[in-house]
């Protein structure tokens, strides 16, 4: 057989030696294909603190405003991670937004009205969550109804039941001391500390070890150099992010003493991790990103796509009870307007502005909370700067805007690098 | 040529409805050989197909698996016997590297967790095997690869699961010459390496220049079956618009032959 057709696509594939320059070029190289991940939300992310940072140096920049854009932003974030799952498949859910609203309203309800215990409400919430995002992927999987005009049907519906639930708009308040802890009270300073070396030792342990198997196997691998940038990149982020919230942040020291790491925080951050085991590590995850990239492929290798685009709904969902119990907990009540308004679409933007992809097929529930934090800088640095509500809306639709045209942008550069 | 055929099709019908796709159709299929199957658009060859790899139930007819009778009723059935189809559009996922596409739906894992280092491992070996030197990353995303090399990952993940039959449908079709050539030279390895493989084509180069045997199909019937060295170009163009060349093929007086195509290098007999 001759190999003249074989040799003309590229060389052979030797191992090349892992280099950290090797590994920049590598990575600046998929930056020009079109791969661009998260890099324009950090960059986002970096402008829009520099120009925040410079216009209101005492207030944005204070510890005790650190800690409110994690409070603040925190709900939207919880719902965008559950959006992710469902832009994936290239499917929309409309009907979050409201969904956490009912979910935040089922919470009231059982624990103010009935006087349950708090973890009752909670389950009750997140279940409430589960029986949403069943009906709402069934609707799509099994009858085959586009994923846009159920989640519209249900963001209608969804509205008129939080006020059916909060009995036509007077507000049920919510007290208990575990449910208002979550977003309105801190960990001891300590505690911080001890998650955050966790948080750091854990990280170290799995990048480390997966190195070590791949270079025993004799895989291509990282350079440890880089594998140490990592992880010691990690290790300074969360130092100082910790270091910061464990600052008195408190105006009169002699009332209240107010330090330490959002209770919020490592709600998100466990959130996050196990929602990025589960897409990056496990068959299902790898399902979820095979039905987005290729319905049909995954079906003939003899993928369940039914029972995967229902659950994505039933993740989504429960996210959004999540958020819902979050901004309830933040509002300390609940009203018919919780989960309404600009939270839907706030969340939805979050994942794209993180880099997710409407078109499906690409997105990590990392994006989400990138994205989560520009919105949150946004919403936050230009009420500091006294913009009113229209011009906040106005900025954010034009990042929507940009990141989606990134989006698209980087898709067309793909599909012209890629020799298709 | 071996003794046993690995696939032996009698008699196969199938109808959907009142029309009548294949009708008596009867197949020999051998390990280490490249069997192409030809016929005009309509004639049946997807059907066929289909009916090998267990999408369609088989009206009626036998299937001889290494010489033993077997029934295959589903997808998984024919993967159990380790027949894989290539299918003219792929069923690759771009938006997933190239070993996870191969090991897509059937993911090696250790507990829960996804055993990527082993897979990684498996995939580097069957492309090795195949003598595959043409991508440069076994991490790169599918949709980076050129149609060659698409069709080559598609080829490589049929392979990798100890496949005894590999089914190609015009896995050329959309390719350019130097692509052809590479995929053909694939083709061609993986009988060697002592698979059985069917190629659907419309290309006659393509044909005789991989096949040893050609199966014809014309209009649902199996018109010849001869060793590609015994026929030439002009013959099997005309089985498969006329469905007989010469003494090959469908008799002129009908209903004066005997039953369905022989194997070997005998002219066979028309059906019919």
């Amino acid at each position: 057989m001759t190999t003249t057709a074989v040799r003309k696509d590229g060389p052979a594939a030797v191992t090349p030696t892992p280099t950290v320059g090797g590994h920049v070029r590598n990575y600046l190289s998929r930056v020009r294909g079109g791969d661009v991940g998260a890099l324009p939300a950090v960059l986002g992310l970096i402008v829009l603190c520099t120009v925040f940072a410079i216009m209101r140096p005492s207030s944005f920049l204070s510890a005790g405003n650190f800690a409110n854009l994690f409070t603040q932003g925190a709900a939207v974030t919880l719902i965008a991670m559950g959006l992710v799952f469902v832009l994936l498949l290239g499917e929309i859910d409309l009907s979050a937004g409201f969904a956490s609203g009912v979910c935040a309203a089922v919470l009231a309800n059982v624990v103010t009205v009935l006087g349950y215990p708090w973890w009752v409400a909670v389950l009750a919430a997140v279940a409430t969550g589960v029986v949403i995002g069943t009906t709402l992927g069934m609707l799509v999987a099994k009858i085959g109804i586009p994923s846009f005009v159920v989640t519209l049907a249900g963001f209608l519906a969804f509205q008129g039941v939080v006020l059916l639930l909060v009995k036509d708009g007077t507000n049920i308040s919510v007290r208990d001391d575990v449910l208002v802890a979550i977003a309105n009270r801190n960990l001891a300073p300590a505690l911080g500390w001890v998650l955050t070396a966790l948080a750091v030792v854990g990280y170290a342990a799995v990048q480390l070890l997966r190195h070590r198997n791949r270079a025993a196997r004799g895989l291509i691998t990282d350079p440890l150099a880089v594998v140490a940038l990592r992880i010691g990149g990690l290790a300074v982020i969360l130092g100082t992010a910790v270091y910061v919230l464990n600052l008195e942040r408190s105006r009169n020291v002699l009332i209240v003493s107010l330090k330490g790491v959002p209770i919020v925080v490592p709600i998100i951050a466990v959130l996050l991790v196990v929602w990025t085991f589960v897409l990056q590590r496990t068959s299902y995850g790898r399902h979820i990103y095979a039905v987005g990239g290729n319905r049909e492929a995954a079906r003939r290798a003899g993928i369940g796509v039914d029972r995967i685009r229902i659950s994505v709904f039933v993740i989504c969902s429960s996210m959004a009870a999540i958020g819902g119990i979050v901004a309830a907990s933040r509002a300390n009540s609940v009203d018919p307007n919780t989960g309404g308004s600009n939270v839907l679409l706030y969340a939805v933007g979050a994942a794209v502005i993180g880099g997710t992809s409407l078109f499906g097929g690409k997105g990590r529930v990392f994006d989400a909370v990138l994205g989560g934090a520009v919105v949150a800088v946004i919403e936050n640095g230009m009420g500091l700067m006294g913009y009113t509500a229209g011009v906040k809306y106005v900025v954010t639709g034009v990042v929507l805007l940009l990141a989606a045209s990134v989006d698209a942008l980087s898709r067309r550069r793909a599909a012209a690098t890629g020799t298709r | 040529m071996s003794a046993t055929p690995l696939l032996e099709l009698r008699g196969i019908d199938k109808s959907f409805g009142p029309v009548q796709v294949l009708r008596d159709v009867a197949l020999t299929v051998h390990p280490g050989e490249v069997t192409a199957l030809v016929g005009d658009n309509g004639a049946g060859k997807s059907t066929l197909v289909k009916c090998i790899s267990g999408i369609h139930p088989t009206d009626d007819g036998e299937f001889l698996f290494n010489g033993e009778p077997v029934h295959i009723g589903s997808p998984r059935d024919a993967a159990t016997l380790g027949i894989e189809v290539v299918y003219q559009d792929l069923a690759l996922c771009d938006n997933l590297d190239i070993v996870q596409n191969m090991f897509l739906g059937r993911e090696r894992r250790s507990g829960i967790v996804l055993d990527e280092p082993t897979m990684e491992q498996l995939a580097a070996e069957t492309l090795a095997g195949l003598s595959i030197r043409t991508v440069t990353s076994l991490r790169q995303h599918v949709s980076s690869l050129s149609g060659g090399q698409r069709q080559t990952v598609a080829i490589a993940k049929a392979v990798l699961w100890n496949s005894k039959l590999v089914i190609l449908d015009e896995p050329t079709a959309a390719l350019g010459v130097a692509q052809t050539a590479q995929v053909l030279e694939l083709v061609r390895r993986l009988a060697d390496n002592g698979l059985a493989v069917v190629l659907i084509s419309h290309n006659m180069n393509d044909v005789f220049a991989v096949s040893d045997r050609i199966a014809a199909l014309y209009l649902g019937q199996m018109v010849a079956q001869v060793k590609t060295t015994d026929i030439t170009h002009a013959q099997v163009v005309e089985l498969i618009t006329a469905g007989r060349s010469g003494g090959l093929g469908l008799a002129t007086d009908p209903g004066s032959n005997g039953d369905g195509p022989q194997a070997a290098d005998s002219i066979s007999g028309g059906v019919r």
